[in-house]
């Protein structure tokens, strides 16, 4: 399947990527050979099979909803590449 | 004092054990091979500082019950470190300096071992030749202009080149048992579940696993236990007791039935590959093994489904990258989703980039069915393959790669010919199962190559009994001459 630059584009738009019109043609070159590869899935016949939801054998566990750490909101803030004493910083979103 | 750093860890143990050596000796041979060994790129950043001070603890104060006591390791740089920068191998996270510890690495810290730095690996675990991180390709010891393989490049180029005594990384489709084979050491990717995932930087959670990375398989039973364990905080932690690998492991592997899988003899495969499989073969025969041929018919649809399950499950995990409340951010953007959009497209690199669309696309509306459905039912195939082998042989074996390592940039503008090289790690991944790759010997050109053994769920001990017994009959040596010390 060729996957063209609409559809990159709209992939993109998706994922919250910007991309440079000039790379977009290798993309989509890259890509729609990548799905001419995954496309021989077709061919396997799966018509009563369930699709896989886990390879354990055991469910999910659930735990107490307990506190277990926290109180370090400074060190958290540290990693943000904007912010003020208490709060992260992103550009305005409210006119 | 003789140099220990070509020993294996379980050599080095015991030296600090009968206390012949102290670990600031240890951690200072390894820091000095690390400084020599620049060229090669493996590590992304060093913790000497914290290396040696431990080390000094431990001299002053030893505990010599602790299965890795006074240890120097250098892990995957995908591993968060708690106070020390966790990268990744990504622009995205060249900052980020992490509030916690990931559990493998504190199970390995509370065994009396110590972080000595962390090592390169491709961006986010994405890449088979360590070609796409940030920080610049990893070269592998065993020859100049080689790729040590990838993801965890840098933790084998590390352990081959005498940097640190042993390591840990981690295998989504092949990326701790492909880089061992490309650098004539030992990988195991344990069972999923067995170690905990917990603060690993994500990329595709359902396939995900830490492993060891050693000189010797028993240094991997060593470390696995090390490592391993139930974990709380990883909703998919398998919940049972930690097993000695290391008193159980015997060469004793009488009676065990092997499969060897028709499909995977693949066209084009070197014969020198061919020849090892068949000395593999040869060597279980001798030891008393029985060797089957058997059929895991859906292998080919193996590195198809992996390509929409893996990128799939990476574009939800890599939607948590928005310049927001950790790593880069970009400057330029007038409004938040510009923001958001310049950020991911700045910090990202192209295979990275690359793998989210194809993970988008997979899951967008229209399409979910025919490809992420339909990888997950073929999925279900491919375990029930494994299924079906399991009631007629204990192990299975295989070749690690379809190829030895290759040259740097040889395969990097070829996006399936560098997939093709995860061509027989992928269907373990996809299974759950364990999987080893243990080196057997080298090419023409002297490159190590491994044989692959892939297990049971929770078959490990039968994976390291039958790698211990293939270790001591192939008289596999390197052949690593330290070219990057001239």
């Amino acid at each position: 399947m060729s996957i063209d630059k609409d559809k990159i584009k709209h992939t993109a738009k998706l994922a919250r990527i910007s991309l440079d019109e000039n790379k977009i043609e290798s993309l989509s070159k890259d890509l729609s050979n990548i799905f001419n590869f995954i496309e021989k899935l077709s061919k396997t016949n799966t018509g009563k099979v369930n699709p896989l939801t886990s390879i354990l054998d055991q469910s999910l566990r659930t735990r107490e909803d307990e506190v277990t750490d926290g109180g370090i909101r400074d060190k958290i803030l540290e990693n943000s590449p904007n912010k003020n004493e208490e709060f992260f910083i992103v550009p305005k979103v409210i006119e | 004092m003789p140099d220990i750093t070509n020993k294996s860890l379980t050599e080095i143990v015991d030296l600090i054990k009968k206390k012949e050596i102290k670990s600031e000796e240890v951690t200072n041979s390894y820091i000095n091979n690390i400084k020599k060994g620049k060229k090669l790129n493996s590590f992304i950043t060093e913790s000497f500082d914290n290396a040696l001070t431990k080390s000094k603890n431990f001299d002053a104060n030893p505990n010599y019950e602790l299965l890795l006591p006074g240890v120097p390791l250098a892990v995957k740089d995908l591993f968060c470190t708690n106070g020390i920068r966790t990268t990744a191998g990504s622009k995205m996270l060249e900052n980020f300096v992490p509030s916690y510890e990931s559990t493998v690495t504190s199970n390995l810290w509370s065994e009396g071992a110590f972080l000595l730095g962390k090592l390169n690996c491709d961006e986010y675990a994405m890449g088979s030749s360590n070609e796409t991180s940030f920080f610049g390709n990893v070269i592998n010891p065993v020859k100049e202009n080689t790729v040590p393989g990838g993801s965890s490049g840098g933790s084998a180029s590390a352990l081959a080149a005498d940097f640190t005594p042993a390591t840990i990384g981690t295998d989504t489709g092949g990326s701790i048992r492909q880089p061992a084979s490309f650098t004539g050491t030992v990988g195991l990717k344990p069972t999923y579940g067995l170690c905990s995932r917990w603060g690993i930087v994500a990329f595709a959670s359902s396939l995900d696993q830490a492993g060891p990375m050693t000189k010797t398989v028993s240094d991997c039973a060593l470390m696995l236990q090390a490592m391993s364990g139930f974990d709380l905080k990883d909703s998919t932690s398998i919940n049972k007791k930690k097993e000695n690998y290391s008193k159980k492991l015997t060469k004793d592997i009488k009676g065990l039935k092997i499969g060897i899988p028709k499909e995977y003899r693949v066209s084009g495969m070197p014969n020198e590959i061919e020849e090892l499989w068949e000395k593999g073969k040869k060597i279980l025969k001798e030891e008393g093994a029985e060797i089957i041929d058997i059929s895991l018919p859906h292998t080919e649809y193996a590195l198809p489904t992996y390509y929409i399950v893996a990128p799939a499950e990476a574009s939800s995990n890599l939607a948590r990258y928005d310049g927001v409340k950790y790593g880069f951010r970009s400057s330029k953007g007038s409004n938040l989703i510009e923001m958001y959009e310049n950020t991911r497209s700045e910090g990202f690199g192209d295979e990275v980039k690359r793998r989210i669309l194809i993970g988008t696309y997979v899951l967008s509306s229209g399409y979910y069915d025919a490809y992420y459905i339909k990888a997950q039912k073929v999925r279900q195939l491919i375990k029930n393959d494994f299924d079906n082998a399991f009631t007629k042989v204990d192990a299975i074996l295989t070749p690690s790669t379809p190829s030895a390592a290759f040259k740097i940039g040889e395969k990097k503008d070829d996006p399936i010919s560098m997939y093709l090289n995860d061509i027989f790690t992928v269907p373990a991944n996809l299974a759950g199962i364990p999987a080893m790759s243990v080196p057997i010997g080298h090419d023409k050109n002297n490159l190590p190559l491994g044989l692959q053994l892939i297990g049971k769920t929770l078959g490990e001990q039968t994976l390291l009994n039958l790698a211990f017994s293939m270790e001591s009959k192939s008289n596999f040596k390197q052949k690593i001459i330290k070219w990057w010390e001239k």
